[in-house]
């Protein structure tokens, strides 16, 4: 039993770990609401970001009250909302896009839809369709390590944790000992879609991290929406992800599934 | 006491703090240093002399001669309605204000519903001159227009929640958003017993002055300081958690906590928790919450705006859940009905949150040596254009 299950781990954790293991460098990953801008865009978005040479996606499952985000974000999950999106439609279409699509894919969302789906059931669907991990921003480690780290483990799901500006180094410590795949660095602490300020304390902010030689990769998220912000991030770290930025695009014109490569490629420069 | 929190911040299944971690060291520091400050022997004399002085307490035990004779039993009204800006709201805000300059906080934010909360908040921060930001739905904004007045001539800046339904819930969100964004020199002065540890805790301890006045009140007017029942409504829960607060562990004190049904549990329209809600995650504590089967948050309703939330406070989840208190239910007209009683059998117009609790007298039998106490959280001058549209005066 024991042996199956950590078999189990490993060949679920194989998309995310392979990826880190070939290329360690300039990871883009590139967050979309799902059922945003239309119930069924999801795996279409997906495939679009995929050819335009995105590293991983992270899906996001739409919540009523993400206290995290700022206003795009939160928009489009109330759009996503209206349109009918709940997490038994998006395991069915994530189903669908692990049949086109072949990069990692993180969920991001909140902890109270997950508790209704049931948080085993969750993790045992997620590892069905083909998720690699999830991002919750409100479940704090201490319930994590409590109630669900045997569950997430035994589907192979990693759990990705945030780190911020004023998380204390004992804390990145304890964070990077608990994560499987990389650790998420908010670029400053605040809500989603604020513009990372490009200066010194950004540069003290990733130096610090960076000389903490952390076990696990590093990946900026939050305030990354163009071409300088991802330059910078990656001069310090392994990656980043830009959300806001392409929410908002993806909420700016008709045939969005036609500009996304140089949405991207614009992001690359 | 049993009843109370353990150490990671629960009250059995419920509670803890599901925050992100950009809140964390926010968190981490009131937990670390709340009850500390609050223990301290200068904090205390501060927070009882303008409890006595400012506010006005303590607020009287008054036997309500007439609606004992109605109910059969000896009735007790804790004014908390008495209080300065009207209701108990103000027990809390003085502590949480005291405790923010004690943090070098140089900010206050804070949520409001009806605008009860926000008034005391803006009141505090007049009283210590420190920068005051209210959220508030824009709903509830259009609904309570004079409270919103009474905040800006306080001296505190209304900001217009605009997310989601536009209401508290959505006023907490933007709390929180903007306590994310401002984490080093703001104060988030959380008006209810809801929210992450150790917030629930700390409001019911400033709360709590209710009923260690009542134990105290009762034993001088009746010689016994247990009452038979206590009562109380709940939104989020702080008054009836000032009621319970030191009555927890004596079980022969029967504690009703009164919910607002709406227009019925079943009508669709409703803020009746503990019937409608299930266990799960809100505004940053495990409690009971109405959500829809997929887990979001449903939007509640109530004729009274300061029992229009969706949840309840972890500890209210955790009494519920063990017994220790009865959760039931009063519909819109059934409060306003009660309100109409007790300002022609006693002259005290209630608020309408308060009148839930008052009505519930209607549903139940006592013996005549019962001792009664229910806490009377706020006045009703808040309501009379709801009170004049329903009966027509």
């Amino acid at each position: 039993m024991i042996f199956l299950t950590m078999n189990r781990e490993l060949t679920t954790m194989n998309r995310l770990n392979q990826l880190f293991n070939t290329k360690n460098k300039n990871l883009l990953s590139v967050y979309f609401t799902a059922g945003y801008p239309e119930l069924n865009s999801t795996v279409s978005i997906a495939e679009a970001l995929e050819k335009a040479g995105v590293d991983f996606l992270e899906i996001g499952f739409p919540y009523s009250d993400p206290v995290a985000d700022g206003p795009t974000i939160q928009h489009s999950s109330q759009v996503a909302l209206d349109n009918g999106m709940n997490l038994n439609l998006l395991f069915e279409q994530l189903a669908e896009l692990r049949s086109k699509v072949s990069i990692p894919v993180l969920l991001m969302g909140y902890v109270n839809p997950m508790v209704q789906y049931g948080v085993e059931r969750f993790c045992q669907k997620a590892a069905e369709v083909g998720v690699d991990g999830v991002i919750v921003p409100d479940l704090p480690m201490y319930e994590y390590e409590m109630l669900y780290k045997d569950v997430f483990a035994k589907h192979g799901i990693s759990n990705i944790f945030l780190v911020t500006p004023q998380t204390s180094e004992d804390r990145i410590r304890k964070i990077d000992g608990l994560s499987n795949s990389f650790v998420y660095l908010l670029s400053s602490a605040s809500i989603t879609g604020k513009a990372l300020q490009l200066n010194n304390e950004v540069d003290t902010y990733f130096g610090r991290i960076k000389a903490m030689q952390l076990k696990n990769p590093t990946v900026v998220g939050f305030g990354i929406g163009d071409n300088a912000a991802f330059t910078k991030a990656c001069e310090y770290n392994n990656g980043a992800i830009v959300g806001s930025a392409f929410v908002k695009y993806l909420g700016s014109r008709k045939d969005y599934l036609e500009g996304i490569n140089d949405f991207v490629k614009g992001l690359r420069g | 006491m049993k009843y109370t929190v353990n150490e990671q911040g629960y009250y059995g299944d419920f509670g803890g703090a599901y925050i992100p971690e950009m809140l964390y060291p926010n968190i981490e520091e009131l937990r670390q240093q709340y009850l500390s400050i609050i223990n301290d022997t200068a904090f205390k004399a501060e927070f009882d002399a303008l409890l006595k002085d400012y506010v006005g307490r303590p607020s009287p035990l008054y036997l309500a001669k007439r609606l004992s004779e109605k109910y059969g039993a000896n009735i007790y009204l804790k004014r908390e309605d008495l209080n300065h800006t009207g209701s108990h709201k103000i027990n809390n805000a003085i502590g949480q204000i005291l405790l923010a300059q004690r943090l070098g906080k140089k900010r206050i934010i804070a949520e409001t519903g009806a605008g009860q909360h926000g008034v005391a908040t803006a009141t505090v921060c007049a009283l210590k001159g420190i920068e005051c930001v209210v959220y508030m739905g824009e709903i509830d904004m259009e609904r309570q227009a004079p409270n919103v007045a009474r905040m800006k001539m306080l001296g505190a800046k209304v900001v217009p929640a605009t997310s989601g339904s536009k209401t508290l819930k959505d006023a907490t969100n933007e709390a929180m958003r903007d306590w994310i964004n401002n984490p080093v020199d703001t104060h988030y002065i959380i008006g209810s017993v809801v929210g992450p540890y150790p917030y629930p805790e700390m409001v019911a301890k400033f709360q709590s002055i209710i009923s260690l006045e009542t134990k105290k009140q009762l034993l001088e007017q009746t010689g016994k300081e247990l009452p038979d029942y206590a009562l109380a409504c709940v939104g989020g829960g702080s008054n009836a958690m000032g009621m319970f607060y030191h009555f927890l562990d004596d079980e022969s004190v029967k504690l009703v906590a009164v919910e607002a049904a709406g227009k019925g549990v079943d009508s669709g329209h409703s803020a009746a928790t503990s019937v409608l809600g299930r266990e799960g995650v809100l505004h940053g504590s495990r409690t009971i919450l109405m959500q829809t089967d997929d887990g979001q948050v449903v939007e509640p309703y109530s004729i009274s705006a300061g029992l229009d939330y969706p949840g309840i406070g972890p500890q209210h989840a955790h009494l519920h859940k063990v017994k220790r208190a009865e959760y039931v239910s009063i519909t819109d007209d059934e409060a306003l009905n009660a309100g109409l009683l007790l300002s022609q059998l006693e002259g005290i117009i209630p608020a309408i949150e308060s009148a839930h609790a008052f009505a519930y007298l209607e549903k139940m039998t006592f013996k005549p040596t019962d001792n009664v106490v229910i806490c009377l959280s706020g006045r009703g001058d808040k309501d009379l254009d709801t009170y004049i549209k329903h009966f027509g005066y």
